[in-house]
């Protein structure tokens, strides 16, 4: 008659008592489900200005017609004043740098010519992308301008040069941003940040206000295992969790018509990888802490810096090498990168995958250590 | 499975436990035997919550070792756990759960059978199954006593350790819960029990009295206070506080306890006590007598003793200079 090593019945206990508790907490209720909105409506709207007429500096080292009905059509997006026009790259790029100008267009020789001859001329435009907001509407008004020019040039004698496929090369070069930070891109962010934020706080407190309301000892004196324990407190916020990314998504795609491209079981089956990941670390963590306040400080140390070095506030190659180092350790930062690929450009499990088993590795190893952490005195 | 129940339920050696370098715990030895009431008697800090965590297995001795139920403490501390029941000193059960939903919480901890019947059986013994909705936390003090009793009894435990159950409980609630305790031990259970309550004292089989961390003293009542050597005189009269002060100077003198009207002087030297006295003897309007020494100058004694020891390790030559 041993106690077996890991009883349904015990682990189902503790989670219901888990979901009584919670239920009665409403302060901690409501701010599971204010959270992630107050978050996305900071963030979103904070991000969601459009600006228009934005400093813009012309090389056009081509002065036909079809030159000059690119620059006039920029400057009918609206989005593009061009107020500079400087002699030479050099001049341009220091332009660019001192922040004079946004963005730098660049019309190169012949380029009339090499159109009409098929050979696809390349019209460069160069985005201080390091402000995002501002250059990523400007951006997608001047892909829509080219074909809009196109067509309105490009008409009798010359309309066959009209085919499916665009006779000139937009390139767009992002400047000090080359992952192209957009609005967008904060969304799929945003729910790794809450869910770590919230997820290894509120398992490192249900384990701490059962040590300092003097329950712990009861439950320590009872036969009760810690994988039980681990299993019964975890299973409630990992609902939590998919509470919370549910509402992010869509809050986000119904105010700021986000794109939900890829497949969200998918997002679910990763959810919970990522959830359990932190919920684990708040497991480790209630291990050293002694009380509540220490709980919620220790939490805050892990939380900001998966805020600082995931890639969710700046751009993670822009990151000195040891700020990577320690991101790509955060299980953040890995699923910031499968939420982008699978909401916003629809990946499926073989993309993702650089990300996916990284998680798991990580799942692995902080569930046995907060097993291991787990005290199952009172020493 | 040990299926042979050994003589003595409690049985431990040599336990020790030190928090930040100071030993709480020094040595301890303990045995109760199967269907007996012990209790555990010591002033505020003598260690008595930490011992009965050792025997439970909430704490991990430094030294010492030892059986309950026949199960090591240490090795088989989940073996211990699944049969005793513990009480602990501050209320425990979850504050924001029902009545009902704390007893179906242990019933599954332990893995009970018949968990509705066995909640419902609990739930009339308690006289709570009107309230059974009500939080626990809204409980006043006495009702979360009977509550967490009841649920520490629901698995049928062996061995009943309670810390101070009794604490801040009125005398009605506290004569029923010692009803309860006897009843349960006339069933089988064996029971130790801390407490600071003369009368809780008086109603154990045998109690066991410790002092920064190390037994001073057990056995039966009658036994402790043969054992103790002391003497005791009684003087009834008026205005006795100035009195007091004055025998405490007196060396022999060991201690002085008001009793309503009456003073209880003690001291371990028969022959001295009474030749410090006889000065006092003649005075006006007091009428002195000799008598047995009641478990409680024997309990004053012992923290008066304490206290000494106490104050002595602040200052070592003090005792010398008196
Ligand atoms: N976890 C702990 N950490 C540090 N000191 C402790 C701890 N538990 C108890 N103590 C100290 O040990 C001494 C004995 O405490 P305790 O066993 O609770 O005594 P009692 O129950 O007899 O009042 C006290 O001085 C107390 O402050
Ligand atoms: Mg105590």
């Amino acid at each position: 008659m041993t106690t077996s090593l890991f009883s349904f019945r015990r682990a189902r206990a503790i989670l219901a008592k888990e979901f009584i508790q919670l239920r009665r907490d409403t302060v901690t209720l409501r701010m599971i489900v204010m959270i992630p909105i107050m978050q996305l409506l900071l963030f979103g709207y904070a991000l969601n200005t459009d600006p228009k007429h934005l400093p813009t500096a012309v090389i056009s080292q081509d002065s036909s017609p079809i030159a000059r009905a690119f620059v006039a059509g920029l400057k009918n997006t609206d989005y593009f004043s061009i107020d500079h026009e400087p002699r030479s790259e050099a001049e341009a790029t220091e332009m660019l740098q001192r922040g004079d100008v946004l963005f730098v267009v660049s019309i190169p020789p012949n380029f009339e010519r090499d159109l009409l001859r098929g050979e696809k001329p390349k019209l460069l435009i160069e985005a201080d992308a390091s402000d995002p907001v501002a250059t990523s509407g400007a951006l997608s008004a001047a892909n829509g301008m080219m074909d809009r020019v196109l067509k309105e040039e490009l008409k009798g004698t010359l309309a066959p040069l009209r085919p499916a496929k665009p006779p000139v090369e937009l390139r767009l070069h992002r400047a000090y941003n080359p992952e192209g930070f957009t609005r967008y891109n904060i969304v799929p962010g945003l729910i790794a940040i809450i869910l770590t934020m919230t997820g290894i706080m509120m398992t490192a407190l249900a384990i701490t206000r059962e040590r300092e309301r003097g329950t712990m000892e009861n439950l320590l004196a009872m036969p009760v295992r810690p994988l039980e324990v681990m299993v019964g407190k975890i299973t409630p916020y990992v609902v939590i969790g998919f509470v919370q990314a549910a509402i992010i998504v869509a809050v986000a795609w119904a105010l700021f018509q986000v794109p939900v491209v890829g497949s969200l079981w998918l997002l679910a089956a990763t959810l919970i990888i990522f959830i359990t990941c932190n919920m684990a670390i708040g497991f480790t963590l209630s291990a050293a802490a002694e009380n509540q306040t220490q709980a919620i400080q220790m939490s805050m140390m892990v939380t900001l810096p998966s805020i600082m070095l995931s890639g969710f506030l700046f751009p993670f190659r822009g990151m000195p090498e040891w700020a990577q180092v320690i991101g790509n350790i955060m299980p953040a930062t890995h699923f910031i990168n499968i939420s982008r690929g699978i909401l916003l450009k629809g990946s499926g499990m073989a993309e993702i995958w650089p990300h996916v088993w990284p998680l798991l590795v990580f799942m692995a190893a902080i569930t046995l250590i907060a097993m291991k952490r787990y005290r199952r005195t009172l020493d | 499975m040990m299926t042979a129940a050994p003589d003595n339920v409690i049985d431990v050696r040599g336990l020790t436990k030190s928090f930040g370098g100071r030993k709480v715990v020094d040595s301890f030895d303990v045995q109760v035997p199967r269907g007996r009431i012990y209790g555990f008697l010591g002033p505020n800090g003598s260690g008595k919550t930490t011992t009965l965590r050792m025997i439970c297995g909430l704490l991990t001795p430094d030294a010492g070792e030892g059986t309950c139920l026949g199960f090591d403490i240490v090795e088989e501390a989940a073996e211990v756990k699944r049969r005793i029941g513990y009480m602990t000193q501050k209320f425990s059960f979850w504050e924001d759960l029902s009545i009902r939903e704390n007893l179906e919480f242990v019933a599954d901890l332990y893995g009970l059978d018949r968990r509705k019947e066995r909640v419902d059986t609990a739930l009339q013994n308690l006289n709570l199954v009107d309230r059974q909705k009500q939080l626990a936390g809204q409980l006043s003090g006495g009702w979360k006593q009977r509550l967490a009793l009841a649920a520490c009894i629901l698995h049928e435990p062996e061995l009943l350790l309670l810390d101070e159950p009794t604490a801040g409980v009125d005398p009605k609630a506290r004569r029923e819960f010692w009803d309860e305790i006897h009843r349960l031990a006339a069933e089988g259970l064996t029971v130790l029990v801390s407490t600071h309550y003369m009368d809780e004292a008086e109603r154990c089989h045998a109690i066991i009295y410790m002092s920064y961390g190390r037994l001073v003293t057990q056995g039966t009542v009658k036994d402790v206070i043969r054992g103790a050597g002391l003497s005791t005189w009684v003087v009834r009269g008026q205005n006795l506080m100035p009195l007091a002060r004055e025998l405490e100077a007196e060396k022999a003198v060991k201690t002085v306890a008001p009793f309503g009207d009456n003073l209880h002087v003690s001291g371990t030297d028969k022959q001295a006590l009474e030749a410090a006295l006889k000065p006092y003897f003649n005075r006006e309007g007091l009428s002195w007598h000799e008598a047995e020494p009641s478990f409680e100058d024997i309990f004053i004694r012992y923290m008066a003793d304490a206290q000494d020891n106490f104050k002595g390790a602040e200052n070592g030559n003090e005792g010398d200079a008196a």
